[in-house]
């Protein structure tokens, strides 16, 4: 630490601002992003609140202005609250939000990793593979939907079916199978779209992680006798133990907010089999028109979300202060 | 990288610099490299990842008939009539909307995000780590939640049906992560060369534009590339705000669908169209995607 000392200095020197006059000149820069930040995140968030007390459905309007946006009909307490624990639909929607989320997560962690370990290695045309293995996250999401559902899992003409069909020729064993794959299994359907999306980005994240393991650790660990596997259980896993938390806490918050695929491919259904919490709530604000309980499911969410992003802040903090005193 | 003399590490003890050299020799110059299988495998895995997107494009060039058969036909004629559809169609208001969204949007961002960055990381304001933290925590807020009171003051203001509110929405989506991405840069930046260019005389501008800027150069092209894509690739927004004049591009692509008949391969064509800017902006910022994807957490 000693041999630190004059970036220390430097580094108080730089964030001790001695006058209020300095102050404010250092904080001038800061304040249009900040106070758009502010106006633009945090002030519908409240709105959301304060809605989600009230019964409000657009089709019965009532007497009562909501800040001059609409008219409701009462105020509704906790009421709402009750209907998005209580209502079938809602808590179906849960529940699917859960299982929809930790699967793709999971999946897509072990795939990525997979990947991960795969290209960590020298190999001819790596630098190629990574980039071509980057493309699913890059095509446009609705687009990558769009394509799983018509051009891979139609029954009649898709990818999925017409290899097995050219399979099953090519034994001499008839026509294949023709499965519905988002009739019969809607779930995983939208699960293994979602996985081929995520997993890029799960890779990267854990390759950056195994890329930045000290190399003389390794070459330590090699003179010491360590054989490949020890080497990887007992050294590269726990080095990249956060950087496959960060990888399963990022991508939860973002598969938990799934919209594009469930619209797209399944529309929820069938019944409400894939109807993740964001599609419900789009469905109850846009279909049913209750503005009320759409907005108390949206403060669930919220909810939710804080929870798992707590952990995500917490690791991102001590990943940036690791950083910081580099 | 090494070539280079880093300031930090110039006038230091040479105890201090054995110490953090091998932080500095990366994984990388050791890593193993791969036997047959293990490449074969890697290549394998990679090319049934890439499969997907290769029949997007391979059916976006091939006729109707040719495009829908069991099974599969790949080597059928190639045509670019698909792609001449989609003019057709009428898909270029929906690119110029997306591309206005998207690059006003980024350089709305960047107006607002490089100024903070610089007061977060250069002449940092106090407690600037719990600021950094309120940007990101509003990146966890899923947007749905969002959507109704937008919607509500949207319509009240008559902005819906308007590219400008997709332009305010999608700088609200990126400015955390460019505030990060930015902070994380110009942090880099070596303080000994700010003070030598204080102690030479140079204002504020001035070191800003021969100092900082080259150095921040590249992460400032890398942040933009990003917001970039997220915002092309918005969805839930654009769907839900917009109707008729200021519909993207990810809203041509859903209309598609309601069309009878065979349809795939000009799908294909819409989808490979439309995800084109992405992948050749991305591509081209793929050694910082990581940064931009963690929030500047991973590097």
């Amino acid at each position: 630490m000693t041999a630190l000392a004059p970036a220390a200095d430097v580094d108080t020197e730089r964030s001790r601002p001695r006058s209020s006059g300095e102050k404010w000149r250092r904080r001038g820069p800061l304040l249009p992003a900040l106070i758009f930040t502010v106006i633009v995140t945090q002030i519908p968030f409240l709105v959301t609140i304060a809605i989600s007390t009230l019964n409000w459905n657009v089709l019965q309007p009532g007497e009562r202005s909501f800040l001059g946006l609409g008219n409701y009909e009462s105020f509704a307490g906790l009421g709402n609250f009750a209907t998005v624990f209580t209502d079938g639909r809602l808590r179906t929607a849960v529940i699917n939000t859960v299982i929809l989320t930790a699967s793709v997560v999971l999946v897509s962690v072990l795939i990525g990793l997979a990947l991960a370990i795969l290209l960590d290695r020298k190999f001819p045309g790596r630098g190629l593979a990574r980039t071509l293995l980057i493309a699913p996250f890059l095509v446009m999401p609705v687009a990558g939907a769009l394509l799983w559902k018509h051009a891979l899992y139609n029954p009649d003409y898709g990818l999925f079916n017409g290899v097995l069909n050219w399979l099953w020729r090519l034994f001499g064993a008839g026509e294949g199978p023709t499965v519905d794959y988002i009739s019969s299994t809607p779930m995983p359907a939208v699960v293994a779209a979602l996985v081929w999306q995520w997993t890029p980005f799960m890779m990267l994240i854990l390759l950056a992680g195994l890329q930045s393991q000290p190399g003389d650790v390794l070459e330590a660990a090699k003179i010491d006798g360590a054989d490949g596997m020890q080497t990887f259980r007992y050294m590269t896993l726990p080095h990249l133990r956060q950087y496959l938390e960060l990888s399963i806490l990022l991508g939860s918050v973002y598969v938990l907010q799934t919209f594009d695929a469930i619209f797209t491919i399944t529309q929820g259904g069938p019944g409400a089999a894939t109807t993740n919490l964001p599609y419900e709530i789009y469905l109850t604000m846009f279909r049913k028109y209750e503005y009320g309980e759409a907005a108390a499911a949206g403060v669930v969410v919220v909810i939710g979300t804080i929870v798992v992003a707590t952990f995500a802040l917490r690791l991102i903090l001590s990943l940036f202060q690791e950083e910081a005193s580099k | 990288m090494s070539t280079v003399v880093d300031p930090s590490t110039a006038a230091v003890p040479a105890e201090q610099t054995r110490r953090r050299m091998p932080r500095r020799k990366k994984k990388d110059d050791t890593s193993a490299v791969a036997g047959p299988l293990w490449a074969l495998l890697a290549w394998g895995l990679t090319l049934l990842f890439f499969a997907p997107v290769a029949w997007m494009v391979v059916t976006s060039l091939h006729r109707e008939a040719d495009a829908a058969t069991n099974p599969p036909s790949p080597f059928a004629p190639i045509t670019f009539d698909n792609y001449a559809a989609l003019f057709d169609r009428g898909v270029v208001p929906y690119l110029v909307n997306s591309a206005t969204a998207s690059i006003v949007s980024t350089l709305i961002v960047l107006l607002l995000a490089v100024p903070a960055a610089y007061a977060l990381s250069i002449k940092p304001v106090e407690k600037w780590t719990d600021v950094m933290f309120f940007f990101l925590s509003t990146k966890f807020l899923p947007p749905i939640a969002a959507l109704l009171p937008i919607y509500l003051i949207v319509k009240d203001v008559g902005m819906l049906d308007n590219v400008f509110t997709l332009v305010i929405l999608y700088t609200s989506m990126n400015l955390p992560i460019a505030v990060w991405m930015m902070q994380s840069f110009l942090a880099e930046v070596p303080v000994e060369i700010l003070e030598a260019a204080q102690v030479d005389g140079a204002g504020v501008i001035r070191t800003l534009l021969s100092i900082v800027a080259p150095i921040a150069a590249p992460g400032l092209a890398a942040t933009s590339l990003i917001c970039f894509i997220f915002s092309w690739n918005e969805f839930m927004f654009a769907v839900n705000l917009t109707a008729v004049r200021s519909s993207t591009a990810p809203i041509f692509l859903v209309g598609f669908i309601s069309s009878q008949g065979l349809f795939l391969a000009k799908l294909c064509a819409a989808a490979t169209m439309v995800s084109l800017p992405v992948l050749i902006a991305g591509f081209a910022a793929q050694d910082k995607l990581v940064r931009g994807l963690s929030l500047g957490a991973v590097k």
